[in-house]
């Protein structure tokens, strides 16, 4: 299983002609931090969707806990333990806080798991323990990304495939999320992250990607980029 | 007065049966966003499907000699509906498999002419003379057919409303069903996912819900239920014809789009509104505009309340 719990080669997604990814190939070593930064449309979240089986890649394998999973859809992903905590957080708008918790865990059956699961990420995120029989609706945006990271844990994933978690968010909801990515990734989980916010980004992973218009352009460890020139000309603002 | 209640008696038992075909096409709405034009053809299945059963498992009429006793009479009416009903959940489950499902991903006009195709396909299908003879006769033919009696019918007068047992049953069992179904989408595992799956498909499958999985059950529960309302109307209006489902579906869809479409309640409420509303008017002025009060429904909800009654008003925050 070479140490990594995912391994993607030459990934490539059409959207009606447009080349959105053009062979990517990648790899999440077992318990580490991976980042994908890159500009808007360089192709990060639809790697992330391609993934998870939002969307169907065109060519391209997928390997997750050395089986081949190119094939399977979304559901079965999560039954292998990958989670996703999509683009626009996909909270269940109509759903309360709690029930959004409880689809999170919809293919478990430990009910004394689940609960305990549920606990562990109210004490994580303190507001959605107050609000847990809120309707999803009315929560802020910070909010919400809680929930969608929360939700997310509640499958119990070996890996957790997360796109911008910070996005739009008061900073220190931001820093809130990151300490609490940051424990996930002590505690064993695997995780993908895509982020706008490299310098936040780079700084968590323990490698990381940089993809340019549906190509991977760069790779190397977290610091490597971080001190790389060209990172910090076109990702850091500098 | 007693007008009155009389109306609300018939309305009743028209609004039940609209509203049970109206939650099929909610539920579909709510699932797949596309409008399911064969389902009123479902219903016209579901009446059918009851006929042949009856033959099957030998109904006798009430006048027959010696008459049917109690049990023989509830233990084959049962068996005729509950058969009718996993008969049509078996057509739902086709039609969505083979005629929707590999239209998924293409415009969503594609997968409605589709329900248009699949409509007709049961209409005129229904209407060939009959391919088989024996055990039943099969396509039934243009003709009408009459629905044997399930039971016989009671008559009751009470406060000068004329009502029968077949008002009585037809309006619990409806009623039964969609508790039943009230229960189902709030309650339960299945309908949450249900719930998940209708407010954003993509994210349902993040969460391990079987999205596909989940569809083909909401057309099987959809098209149970328009059978049960198949079998309760031919019960107490027993001509039966494979057309008369396009009226009844295109009703039960102004009732859905009343009440909201994709709304479960809202189903409920809109079907039994539309259907005191055109026994009203149709006893009050003039029974030839029974049918436009549908449509006139229809058209006052999309300019007025275009979500319908019970239509959620969508909620986002970012």
């Amino acid at each position: 299983m070479s140490g990594n719990i995912l391994e993607v080669s030459d990934l490539r997604v059409d959207y009606g002609g447009i080349q959105a990814l053009r062979g990517v190939s990648l790899a999440v070593p077992e318990g580490q931090v991976v980042a994908l930064i890159g500009a808007n449309g360089a192709g990060k979240t639809t790697t992330l969707r391609a993934l998870s089986k939002m969307l169907r890649p065109t060519t391209g394998t997928v390997r997750f806990l050395g089986e081949d999973v190119t094939r399977l859809q979304s559901h079965q992903l999560v039954a292998r333990g990958m989670a996703h905590a999509p683009e626009g957080r996909g909270i269940f708008l109509n759903l309360t806080v709690r029930e959004n918790l409880e689809l999170g865990a919809y293919l478990r059956r430990d009910r004394a798991g689940i609960a305990a699961d549920a606990d562990k990420n109210y004490a994580l995120f303190p507001i959605l323990a107050e609000r847990r029989d809120q309707v999803s609706g009315t929560l802020s945006g910070g909010e919400q990304q809680m929930l969608a990271v929360a939700r997310a844990l509640m499958s119990r994933p070996k890996l957790l495939l997360l796109d911008e978690p910070s996005l739009g968010l008061a900073p220190q909801v931001v820093q809130r999320i990151f300490q609490v990515l940051r424990e996930v990734s002590e505690s064993g989980v695997s995780l993908l992250l895509v982020e706008q916010n490299a310098h936040k980004a780079l700084q968590l992973a323990h490698r990381a990607y940089v993809l340019e218009t549906g190509n991977i352009f760069m790779t190397g460890t977290g610091q490597e980029l971080l001190a790389s020139p060209e990172v910090r000309k076109a990702y850091l603002g500098e | 007065m007693t007008e009155f209640l009389q109306h609300l008696v018939n309305g009743l038992s028209v609004g039940t049966i609209y509203a049970l075909v109206a939650l099929g096409y909610t539920m579909v709405y709510g699932v797949l966003k596309l409008i399911n034009f064969a389902h009123g053809d479902v219903y016209m299945v579901g009446a059918f499907a009851g006929y042949y059963l009856s033959d099957l498992v030998g109904v006798r009429p009430p006048w027959a000699d010696p008459p049917p006793g109690a049990g023989e009479t509830f233990v084959k009416a049962t068996i005729v509906t509950m058969g009718s009903m996993i008969i049509c959940g078996l057509l739902g489950y086709l039609i969505e498999r083979f005629a929707y499902r590999p239209l998924r991903h293409q415009a969503r006009l594609t997968a409605l002419i589709t329900a248009i195709g699949v409509s007709f396909l049961l209409e005129f299908g229904f209407q060939l003379s009959p391919l088989v003879r024996s055990p039943i006769e099969f396509p039934p033919g243009p003709s009408p057919r009459v629905f044997p009696a399930l039971l016989a019918r009671d008559g009751y007068e009470v406060l000068g409303v004329n009502l029968s047992n077949y008002d009585i049953i037809g309006l619990l069992v409806a009623l039964g069903l969609m508790l039943g179904l009230q229960w189902i989408v709030y309650r339960t595992r299945f309908g949450t996912a249900m719930r998940a799956v209708s407010f954003d498909s993509q994210v349902a499958g993040l969460m391990g819900i079987p999205v596909n999985r989940i569809i083909s059950w909401t057309f099987v529960l959809g098209s149970a239920l328009a059978a049960a309302a198949g079998i309760i109307n031919a019960v107490s209006r027993p001509r039966i014809e494979p057309l008369f489902g396009l009226m009844a579906g295109l009703k039960a869809f102004v009732a859905a789009v009343l009440g909201g479409i994709g709304s479960v309640p809202g189903a409920m409420v809109g079907g039994l509104v539309l259907g005191l509303a055109e026994e009203y008017v149709a006893g009050y002025t003039d029974s030839s505009y029974r049918d436009a009060i549908a449509f006139t429904v229809l058209i006052l909800v999309l300019l007025v309340r275009p979500a319908g009654l019970f239509g959620r008003l969508t909620v986002e925050k970012v």
